[in-house]
């Protein structure tokens, strides 16, 4: 089975273009997949941790996207079908939810976008 | 390559909307049955260039397609800086028929997409003597809010990298990246607030579910296409309109999503030509005089 660990792994190989796109984000977010959550570390555009929100006593971030196990699976077949190729349409479904300060998320939507779609490519 | 001249002409016409004075920008090309367009929010004209560069299209249709006032050439009228722009029901119906009534058009069939594919309903229902039927592209009797759409227009995140953010997944992930990418640009240039101001119309006051049974197909032939991989105006949204209004026709596209004549004309084409032909079949019909097909 393809954890989640597993599954963003692939954030590490973000291409420069869309690393540059970013430059202004440096925050950590969480990925709320159920059973297993996932805190991702970017500095100035570039992954730069992911760890197993488990391990840590008192995990921080500054915003949270949480979908259901299955909803995230959806969302990254490498080829998804409607409804599940994109986070808007996610949210369309009320099958996603972003919590906290969206402000790093909203304003640098299409660097976020491209960046967890990258799992798909894996 | 040698250079190429497209078959489109642009020029501005002065129209009174609400008892003010607007610059409207309009471009036409082809010749035969008016065919009047209706772009995306937050977007403007460029969309329908598939349609106005298709030959097939130009030798039956004079094709038509302006800027909303706001949106891409048409400048916002003068005091707009000391308003907040918000696109309304009524106001959109009259800037629609104050530009048939500028250009003279005879009974045009009316293409939209999403607002516009909205609007195309509302003229439809109301003013059927001054069309001669409708296309909605990803057309749905309403849609709630999914999104905070503040975001949409505040200082502190860029309005053109957050607009088109928000509609990039709209686009089928099939379509071609430079279609796509273009689709992207004309929501990236959008003025501060227009995009919001539009979707107060998609989401809140064009709500046109209870005035689809007014529609009578008999007096104005109503094809909606919508492509499957949108989720603001999903093709059940569209499956909804079909069976609201009697008579009218429904196709689910595969392989495009909420702008399909932008992001991927070839595809569209396959779709939007034939119905053209219908709905021109079905214009010629309705003007004879004679029964339904």
């Amino acid at each position: 089975m393809t954890t989640l660990a597993d599954r963003l792994r692939s954030l590490y190989t973000l291409d420069d273009r869309t690393v540059e796109s970013g430059r202004y984000v440096s925050t950590t977010l969480l990925i709320d997949a159920g059973a297993e959550r996932a805190l991702v570390t970017i500095d100035a555009g570039r992954v730069t941790s992911v760890t197993d929100a488990a391990s840590r006593v008192m995990p921080g971030w500054q915003f949270a996207l949480r979908a259901p196990a299955d909803e995230w699976e959806a969302f990254w077949a490498a080829t998804p079908r409607p409804g599940s190729h994109d986070l808007f349409a996610l949210l369309r479904r009320k099958q996603l939810r972003v919590e906290g300060d969206l402000h790093p998320f909203m304003s640098n939507l299409l660097y976020f976008k491209a960046l967890l779609a990258l799992p798909r490519a894996a | 390559m040698a250079a190429v001249v497209e078959p489109i002409t642009g020029r501005y016409v002065r129209v009174d909307i609400g008892g003010v004075t607007h610059r409207v920008y309009v471009e036409q090309a082809g010749s035969g049955v008016p065919l009047l367009c209706l772009h995306t929010a937050g977007a403007d004209t460029r969309q329908f260039r598939g349609v106005m560069n298709d030959d097939e299209v130009l030798n039956q249709c004079r094709v038509v397609t302006f800027d909303l006032p706001w949106h891409g050439k048409s400048s916002p009228p003068a005091g707009w800086h000391d308003t907040t722009y918000q696109l309304t029901a009524s106001r959109y119906s009259e800037i629609v028929v104050a530009i048939i009534d500028a250009l003279d058009l005879d009974r045009p069939i009316v293409m939209g997409c999403s607002i516009g594919g909205r609007e195309v309903l509302y003229l439809a229902a109301d003013h059927a003597d001054r069309i001669g039927g409708v296309i909605g592209l990803q057309s749905g009797g309403h849609v709630d809010p999914y999104y905070d759409t503040e975001w949409l227009n505040r200082p502190d995140v860029h309005g053109g990298l957050v607009c088109a953010g928000v509609v990039s997944g709209l686009i089928s992930p099939t379509a071609p990246d430079s279609e796509r990418w273009e689709t992207l640009w004309h929501y990236m240039q959008g003025g501060p607030g227009v995009f919001q101001g539009d979707l107060y119309f998609y989401k809140i006051d064009g709500d046109v579910r209870d005035r689809l049974a007014a529609i009578d197909t008999d007096r104005c032939p109503v094809f909606l296409l919508t492509g499957e991989y949108d989720y603001s105006c999903t093709p059940d949204d569209t499956l909804g309109v079909r069976k609201s209004v009697v008579g009218s026709h429904a196709t689910i596209m595969s392989g495009l999503g909420h702008f399909p004549m932008s992001e991927d004309y070839e595809r569209f084409g396959t779709y939007f030509r034939s119905t053209l032909t219908a709905a021109l079949a079905e214009r010629e019909r309705l003007l004879d005089g004679g029964e339904p097909a």
